[in-house]
């Protein structure tokens, strides 16, 4: 079961191999948590993360491999990684994502629906899978990965932007229609971080590394906000920006 | 039966249960059957998760009730369903206290079992379990007439054990007997922690009441200032015209959760301030009411909604009387954290009973309001677990949200034992809560 704090016993990572869910991995196991079931797409990297688990004071440690541009394989994944944690479920983190670029998209639709599957698609069809047995137990919580560029979606990667601001929404309204089940979602949105699927793209103000937005992750898991901004502030940017006429916004955006 | 978010006291990681009640024994039995998991809920005044079961069964035990005969002796036998509040309501006017009292009356005999409750007489008279006669205790493996006599292992392990052995339907208890509803109190004020803390060494055995109110705000050489009120019950000698009135009902109540900043640093060492200077250097033989003296929270109704949605955590520790330094330690490290805390509760705790989770240990005991928010917090907490844990001190299971399996089995080297006996009357582990969950303590 959770503490007062929030923090987990027993946690579920859907795309366990980012760095972002490492990060926040490593701060769960050195707090509460004891079992974790991390799901990713590749087998070398879910194994390094894993041994970082039980690093940081997992005693069980748990893999499994999913194909995250097929979303009939969400629900067996889901039903899976619940099973191996045998008892109650007290975290799933939902953050499986691909950013890629939006040229290659533009010329090619195939590619560009597969960025949407992925960032869409298959997180709809687990978190439909995950809700019910959350739901059956009266406890847990959904943490799912969003971004600002949900916020406003920006000209430059709307077709990244716009999966992500589908999910956001849909994870907001899906965090109401959980009240009173003793589930609840929280939704994260982090500013640009500093990490590999993020390589190589220019710096954006209030750029965090992995580690503080997991350390901003574990203030919203004891405050239960059900949106998390990382670093904090950007709640109040982009309070601002999402409010700035088409042509400003293009200007302090798209330069 | 109705789907209900169930939460403690501090209101923190609520979880949604189907809430049934029971109004005899058979009932409770029917209920446990019926059931693959299942824990006793009665005021919801545990501050953690003690009283709550995901997913499973809670039983609201307040069906329980009926007060009986209260005999020349202050013997008594009464539902577990039954208020301190609402025993006292019949007992006050025939002449009987209850031999113990949390700082509420809010709470149901059952849960007063539950959490071997104590107050502010433990140095002399020790917890609620010590004014038990007998109880009656149904379990997966049948109903049990628990005393000191029959079956006393399990009688025991029933004190303090959070409801994991069984369902308490009755218990008869020994009242102590009062001539006036009035306590005469003594206040001391102290200008730091070493001096309040000699003045209880040397003089509350003089006293049948004492706790000290402790500022864990101000460092410096004002470390832990503290109010020190000892007092007991005035006789009709003491007393010019005397009563025998039952408790008031709370004429003030939070309609609404406050803002979660309400209670900040700021606030907090504001009223911490205002309330150290009003209290005068030295006070004897002032006449209070029970009610005030023994339950000034139960003056406002819902006060934990003064925290706010994300509520709060109670941290109460005690520790053998040589680690007195460990107080001393904890009081400097909260301070020196600058987590917020409300008035800190000290006080003295006397003899042992020989119930294996029960939570006094002859020494000290410390008490800290702490608001959910502070990034520290739960580091800061984990750092006075390992202090108490040092210091041979456990965690009081009434009020913790937060402790971990290997810290309680450092607190409390009985629960091995504890676990076999509840192995024995409920082998498929049945009775279970979200502290059990969490700690570890449902067996299996």
């Amino acid at each position: 079961m959770e503490n007062a704090f929030g923090q987990p016993q027993t946690v579920v990572v859907l795309g366990g191999t980012s760095d972002i869910a490492r990060a926040l991995t490593r701060k769960l196991c050195a707090a509460r948590t004891h079992t974790v079931v991390l799901c990713g797409r590749n087998t070398d990297l879910l194994e390094v993360a894993a041994a970082e688990a039980r690093e940081y004071g997992a005693t069980r440690v748990e893999t499994i491999v999913f194909d995250a541009e097929d979303p009939a394989d969400a629900p067996r994944c889901v039903k899976e990684a619940f099973a191996r944690v045998e008892g109650a479920v007290d975290l799933v983190v939902m953050a499986v994502g691909l950013l890629g670029d939006q040229r290659t998209f533009e010329g090619d639709p195939v590619v560009a629906a597969r960025m949407a599957t992925v960032n869409f698609t298959w997180p709809v069809a687990a978190l439909t899978a995950l809700r019910a047995p959350l739901v059956a137990q009266g406890s847990g919580r959904i943490l799912v990965m969003s971004s600002v560029a949900a916020v406003r979606v920006r000209a430059s990667m709307y077709l990244y932007g716009g999966a992500k601001a589908g999910l956001d929404r849909l994870c907001v309204a899906m965090a109401e229609s959980l009240e009173g089940t003793g589930v609840t979602l929280q939704v994260l949105r982090p500013g640009q971080v500093r990490t590999k699927m993020t390589t190589g793209v220019a710096e954006a103000p209030f750029t965090t590394g992995p580690n503080e937005v997991a350390q901003n992750i574990m203030a919203g898991l004891a405050s239960g906000d059900r949106v998390i901004w990382s670093p904090p502030l950007l709640r109040y940017v982009f309070f601002v920006l999402r409010h700035l006429p088409a042509p400003l916004w293009r200007k302090v955006m798209d330069r | 039966m109705t789907r209900a978010t169930l939460h403690g006291w501090g209101r923190t990681a609520p979880s949604v249960a189907d809430l049934v009640d029971a109004h005899n024994d058979d009932e409770v039995r029917a209920r446990l059957e019926a059931a693959t998991a299942l824990i006793a809920r009665g005021l919801g005044r545990s501050y953690g998760d003690a009283a709550q079961l995901g997913g499973g069964v809670v039983l609201d035990n307040r069906g329980l009730g009926g007060i009986g005969e209260i005999d020349e002796h202050g013997v008594v036998t009464l539902g577990a369903g039954v208020s301190i509040d609402e025993l006292l309501a019949v007992s006050i006017p025939r002449g009987w206290f209850v031999p113990v009292t949390p700082g509420t009356r809010q709470v149901s005999i059952g849960g007063a079992v539950a959490a071997d409750v104590h107050g502010k007489n433990h140095h002399v008279d020790g917890s609620f379990a010590q004014h038990v006669l007998g109880l009656r205790l149904v379990t997966p493996r049948g109903t049990f007439d628990l005393s000191r006599e029959s079956r006393p292992d399990l009688f025991w392990a029933t004190m303090g054990a959070m409801g994991l052995t069984g369902v308490v339907t009755s218990v008869t208890l020994r009242l102590l007997a009062i001539e006036t509803d009035r306590v005469l109190v003594d206040t001391d004020r102290f200008d730091d922690l070493d001096a309040v803390m000699a003045a209880m060494e040397s003089g509350d055995d003089a006293y049948r009441y004492s706790v000290a109110w402790v500022d864990c705000m101000t460092r410096g050489s004002h470390l832990g200032r503290a109010i020190l009120t000892r007092g007991d019950h005035a006789t009709r000698s003491d007393l010019d015209a005397t009563s025998l009135e039952g408790p008031k009902p709370a004429r003030l109540g939070v309609e609404f959760d406050a803002p979660s900043g309400l209670l900040n640093p700021v606030s907090i060492k504001v009223f911490n301030e205002l309330w150290f200077r009003s209290a005068p250097r030295r006070r004897e033989r002032e006449s209070q009411s029970l009610g005030s003296f023994f339950h000034p929270l139960d003056g406002v109704r819902d006060w934990n909604r003064l925290y706010g949605r994300r509520g709060f955590v109670q941290y109460q520790f005690c520790v053998p009387d040589a680690a007195g330094d460990t107080v001393r330690a904890a009081v400097a490290q909260l301070a020196q954290s600058r987590v917020p805390s409300f008035l800190a509760v000290l006080k003295r705790f006397g003899a042992v009973n020989p119930a294996p989770l029960s939570f006094p240990v002859p020494g000290w005991t410390l008490a800290l309001d702490l608001p959910i928010g502070p990034e520290a917090l739960p580091r800061v907490l984990d750092e006075l677990d390992e202090l108490v844990i040092g210091a041979r001190g456990r965690v009081y299971l009434a009020k913790d949200a937060r402790l971990e399996p290997a810290t309680l089995r450092a607190m409390y080297p009985r629960l091995d034992e504890f676990l076999a006996l509840k192995a024995e009357i409920d082998p498929e582990h049945r009775l279970t809560s979200d502290l059990a969950r969490r700690l570890d303590l449902a067996g299996g």
